[in-house]
């Protein structure tokens, strides 16, 4: 079977500690996967893995459409179109909100020369459109640090969306949001789903998770301790089993 | 008569709160640029009540338009240095190290023009070689920079011996007349450089990828790696451009001097750094303007002969300096708390 993603026997070493240990992981099309685990499972490093922005320790292959990637960078990652809603929602604080949308590709000419106009009536619009801005105050000019935390996630929610995405990765998107805010963030989710796309969920909080998730994930000390699909699984025999592999490390 | 009055009441009102609410922005958006002006116009107003002879004819300016460039050459590309969140120390050394390479091309081919091209070169490799230490050695460019000033002045004096280099010959040249000469008989040519410098870096800053990635990598260097922003590029690009700026300031200073002094470039380092604080730009990186440096270090430039031609001594100086940089910096900081 042809996955969207497939990770086979990913593993990733800093200094002496070694974060993932020959991980097996694939995203099909148009799914939702959860991954769960505790903190220091390793979730965040097999993203960075998959956006580019760590290299895998030699031995283990991605393939993306069935067609494996030689070396995964930020640059290859984007061509393909994998977007990231990173945990620390990765803005600029001190910089407009059009230049956070457009951070790191700016709507430019050949020679670098910036389209400023564009930039800001994108965010514009983009602002009325999808992060639900109706305060005047805030205008593409303004400046990210003024932002509360949901605006924030807003933002770097919609700069994925902007760019059209096949895969979104949202890096525990809920963290430090507000009830309503928290809803909107797994509206989002689902709305993927819905466009046809895939996304790959990372929290810890199991019951943002089952809710919008096709088939979940359980990460722990750097290995892949078991998968479900959610009509295999009940919310309760879930968190049975994720309380079982915090304690033991194993499934069973 | 309620119904008419309140219409009455009603209708007038928003124009007045939006035009209130442009200018609010506006002045929020250009704070430190409204603020770094006036404290211009307010030095310049004091300077004029204390002598007003001195001041309202027109010598003293040709003499801050020659003498301000010198620095403001360097501290307009310094301020993307510290954009980024990194500090250059080395630009003096690298003015000496330029013009050292220049008087040798000058003795062993007899070309000014040689002379300015290889000039440019050493100032872009010294200025690479401070970025490839801090970007790929991982040094703190504070220790880095200061490292290679005490390194690149070693390199000036053991060539030269510590002995200088007359530049009379330059004079007539399209090399002199291009750089220093003066305009229309009046205007010294290196102003305009300024101007052009300014305008071109200006461009580049807020108008150009480059410039947004400068940004981008001052405020958040881990956000901008992230989101795809190559930092080592850009960090590579500003020390090198910072280094070539130096040996073009070299060039300068030493032409409208006539003489190549191996001591070239002491002095300057402070009235660089302090016109692009005083600017506004923030040693934390992320943030400052052009026009608040170019603007700084009119000021900075005007500060030393005006004090002396306010009737003060030279004694002075440094009192006014200190006072005038820490007074406007410490403003900006509250503005830029208060507006935020």
């Amino acid at each position: 079977m042809e996955y969207l993603l497939q990770m086979i026997n990913i593993s990733k070493t800093f200094g002496e500690v070694q974060s993932l240990r020959n991980v097996n992981f694939e995203v099909g099309y148009n799914e939702v996967v959860g991954l769960l685990g505790d903190n220091g499972a390793g979730k965040s490093t097999l993203v960075k893995i998959i956006t580019g922005y760590h290299r895998p320790d030699p031995g283990g292959q991605i393939l993306w459409k069935g067609q494996p990637v030689d070396v995964m960078t930020v640059a290859k990652a984007r061509e393909l179109g994998i977007e990231v809603v990173y945990q620390e929602r990765a803005l600029a604080d001190q910089q407009s909100l059009w230049r956070n949308i457009f951070m790191g590709r700016e709507l430019c000419n050949r020679l670098g020369v910036l389209d400023v106009e564009k930039m800001r009536r994108e965010t514009a619009r983009l602002m009325q459109s999808h992060m639900g801005f109706t305060s005047k105050a805030i205008t593409p000019d303004s400046t990210v640090k003024t932002m509360s935390g949901g605006e924030r996630q807003g933002v770097a929610i919609v700069r994925a969306l902007y760019f059209q995405a096949e895969l979104i990765i949202l890096d525990e998107p809920t963290m430090g949001l507000s009830l309503s805010e928290t809803r909107k963030a797994l509206d989002f989710v689902n709305g993927i789903k819905e466009a046809g796309k895939s996304a790959i969920f990372i929290d810890h909080n199991i019951f943002h998770v089952y809710p919008v998730a096709d088939r979940i994930v359980v990460l722990d000390r750097g290995q892949v301790k078991g998968q479900f699909l959610k009509d295999q699984i009940t919310l309760d025999d879930l968190i049975a089993k994720l309380q079982h592999v915090a304690q033991t490390g194993r499934l069973d | 008569m309620n119904t008419v009055s309140e219409i009455e009441k009603r209708s007038p009102e928003p124009s007045p709160e939006m035009a209130r609410g442009r200018v609010s922005q506006f002045a929020r958006r250009y704070a430190m640029q409204i603020g770094i002006v006036l404290v211009g116009v307010l030095i310049w107003l004091l300077f004029l009540i204390g002598s007003p002879k001195t001041f309202l004819s027109f010598p003293i300016y040709a003499a801050y338009m020659s003498t301000t460039p010198f620095f403001a050459l360097m501290a307009l590309p310094l301020t993307l240095v510290i954009i980024t969140g990194e500090i250059d120390l080395s630009f003096p050394s690298i003015m000496a190290f330029g013009m050292t390479i220049y008087a040798l091309v000058l003795v062993s081919t007899g070309s000014h023009i040689l002379a300015f091209i290889a000039c440019l070169i050493a100032g872009l490799a010294a200025g690479l070689i401070n970025g490839a230490i801090v970007v790929h050695i991982g040094i703190p460019s504070l220790v880095a920079t200061i490292g290679t000033q005490f390194f690149w002045r070693g390199v000036v004096l053991v060539i030269t011996g510590g002995n200088g280099t007359g530049l009379t010959s330059a004079i007539g040249g399209i090399l002199h007349t291009g750089l220093v000469g003066r305009v229309f008989g009046l205007i010294p040519a290196q102003m305009i450089w300024t101007i052009v410098v300014a305008a071109v870096v200006w461009f580049f800053l807020n108008r150009h990828r480059f410039g947004a990635h400068i940004y981008l990598s001052g405020d958040n260097v881990e956000s901008a790696r992230l989101m795809g922003v190559n930092v080592s590029r850009v960090k590579m690009l500003v020390f090198a451009i910072m280094g070539v700026a130096a040996a073009f300031a070299g060039v300068v200073v030493s032409l409208e001097v006539l003489y190549f002094w191996p001591t070239l470039g002491e002095g300057y380092m402070l009235s660089t750094l302090s016109s692009v604080f005083l600017g506004g730009t923030s040693v934390f990186g992320g943030t400052g303007t052009v026009f608040g440096t170019l603007v700084a270090s009119f000021i900075i430039g005007a500060i030393n002969a005006g004090i002396v031609a306010a009737g003060l001594t030279g004694f002075w100086t440094q009192l006014i300096y200190g006072l005038i940089i820490v007074m406007s910096v410490s403003l900006q900081t509250i503005l830029s708390r208060r507006l935020r």
